[in-house]
């Protein structure tokens, strides 16, 4: 374990019994009434739920920067969380309320779906010109489809429940959830991790890393099956939660010696802290209603993206 | 000694047609041609890099494609031309990616990598902190610290001032000696003539001379494949090219 990663643990075990007392109700054990039940049933779950999607998510962006050789790359951009909430807007159209699992199964063939359709399109020449378009354009149809879903609702209030639900948030999830989205993001991250050195290699050029012996269409496969557990499963129990996979490997890369594969485990560590402490902030901001998660990361990202544009417009980001 | 390396009948397309060659290793062999020529091509077929529509690349008797690809990189290393680095890692790091196909970093060998292509006082130094010719060197002792018994470089000395061009021909000169097998893209004729064992000459597509520097460079060959009127002054090993 490197010195970032042993940093960050610590981080999270201070972090994660501060988050579990924070909220618009500051639990004091000893007096708060019911102080066991929100802590077990409520908090609980959605401290862990917060780390388990931000660390797929920390550790997507890592590796889709890596692949893409690229440090504006979001995992978000390329058609798989698009394709998970098109899944999960389409539950809401079949009646969600049917199965309490109906929502995330949705969401998950979603991004499934997204990830098939990128393998089939990207997958037999391996090329990466070919899967960042063909993403972008999952990407884009499944918006497409989303807002048609949308515009469709059969009433106002299924309107209003896709809206809210599409800006991502972990208010009221529970123990389900994280038995949904944590085994199947351990297993993404640990597919991600199998492409580590492939990744390494990747940074000197598509033709040395085939020249090193990368099967790049095994890659490619790796990538895109570990990032559509990751995003896939956070998508299906958060919603969208945009830029944790584009932020978090620049706040880590410059503690790590740069090379993707080493990049991995500090990113889904940063990710899991990052989405942690967010998530209890918004608990705590004195607002009406409690501010969705997706948007107050979105709010933090955006300003970061523009920050990142402007240093590599200066020539001063170079990876 | 490192085995044969050979091209049966390699056709791609317009870029390469009915190519045959076979290299020994223990040698520099220059591939030189105009611009489109296919030097590139023919490199990275050499390399297994290219699926080619008829022919076929082999290394002492096998096709390179019935090689597995972790095998076929722990004996050939290629140095691909674009020199891209995607991240600002530490030199060590670039050389240490060349173990990738063993499985891992072997400490000595990297650092003897870093010590042939005098790069110790630049181990520790960003990759992006380094000059062409550094980082040219770099590269080099990236392909260097996988031990391969073939080096395959595609233009390793473009747009690198004289001193550097032959500290880097001296490195690759000496693995030669120590048995390796060298084969490099040469777009300067006069160092393809003074410092190649071999030459091979590619126009459009096809191999137009193969042989010693003095046959395959000769001034008809220049005159028919270049469409140019030169000659070769001074001695062997020393020869300069000048307008007829």
């Amino acid at each position: 374990m490197t010195r970032i990663a042993i940093i960050l643990t610590i981080l999270l075990a201070i972090a994660f019994p501060i988050s579990m007392l924070a909220g618009r109700v500051w639990i004091d054990p000893e007096s708060t009434p019911n102080a066991s039940i929100i802590l077990a049933e409520l908090r609980l779950p959605r401290g862990l739920l917060a780390m388990t999607i931000g660390a797929g998510l920390g550790a997507a962006g890592a590796s889709m920067q890596g692949y893409l050789r690229n440090p504006l790359a979001d995992p978000g951009l390329f058609g798989i969380a698009p394709g998970a909430a098109l899944g999960a807007v389409a539950s809401f159209w079949l009646g969600y309320q049917a199965s309490v699992w109906a929502l995330p199964i949705m969401a998950l063939l979603g991004g499934a779906g997204a990830m098939a359709l990128l393998a089939l399109i990207a997958g037999r020449t391996g090329g990466i010109a070919l899967f960042t378009l063909a993403g972008l354009m999952i990407a884009s149809l499944a918006g497409a489809l989303t807002s048609l879903a949308i515009s469709l609702a059969p009433n106002a209030f299924a309107m209003s429940e896709i809206v809210t639900w599409l800006m991502g948030a972990l208010t009221d999830r529970s123990w389900r959830d994280v038995w949904l989205a944590a085994p199947l993001t351990l297993a993404g991250i640990t597919v991600l991790a199998f492409a580590g050195r492939d990744l390494d290699a990747l940074t000197l050029g598509d033709a040395a890393a085939r020249s090193m012996g990368v099967d790049t269409k095994r890659l490619l496969w790796l990538l895109i099956i570990g990032i559509g557990l990751t995003v896939g499963s956070g998508v299906a129990v958060a919603g969208i939660i945009g830029f944790v996979g584009l932020i978090v490997p620049h706040l880590v890369r410059p503690f790590t010696d740069r090379r993707p594969s080493s990049l991995l485990l500090p990113s889904a560590l940063a990710g899991a802290l990052l989405v942690l402490v967010a998530d209890s902030v918004v608990r705590v901001l004195p607002l009406v209603t409690e501010l969705r998660l997706g948007i107050a990361l979105s709010l933090i990202g955006a300003p970061f993206f523009l920050w990142l544009l402007l240093r590599m417009r200066r020539g001063e980001l170079i990876g | 000694m490192s085995a044969q390396l050979a091209m049966q009948h390699g056709t791609l397309g317009e870029r390469l047609t009915d190519a045959n060659v076979a290299l020994s290793p223990g040698q520099v062999t220059a591939i030189c041609g105009p611009n489109g020529a296919g030097k590139s091509t023919l490199l990275s077929a050499l390399a297994g890099l290219e699926h080619l529509d008829s022919g076929l690349a082999m290394l002492e008797g096998r096709a390179l494609a019935d090689l597995p690809p972790k095998e076929r990189a722990r004996r050939i290393g290629y140095l691909p031309q674009s020199g891209e680095v995607a991240w600002d890692i530490a030199v060590r790091s670039v050389v240490a990616l060349g173990r990738l196909p063993h499985g891992g970093a072997a400490d000595d060998v990297v650092n003897a990598a870093i010590t042939e292509l005098a790069l110790d006082d630049l181990a520790d130094r960003a990759i992006s902190t380094l000059s062409g010719g550094e980082r040219a060197r770099a590269l080099l002792a990236r392909v260097f610290a996988g031990e391969p018994e073939w080096i395959l470089a595609d233009e390793p000395l473009a747009a690198l001032d004289l001193a550097h061009q032959l500290s880097l021909l001296g490195s690759l000169k000496a693995r030669a000696a120590n048995g390796s097998g060298v084969v490099i893209v040469l777009h300067d004729l006069a160092l393809a003539m003074n410092h190649a064992d071999r030459v091979v000459v590619l126009d459009q597509g096809r191999i137009a001379a193969d042989g010693v520097p003095a046959d395959a460079l000769s001034v008809d060959i220049l005159r028919r494949v270049w469409n140019v009127d030169v000659r070769w002054l001074g001695q062997p090993g020393a020869q300069a090219l000048v307008l007829a």
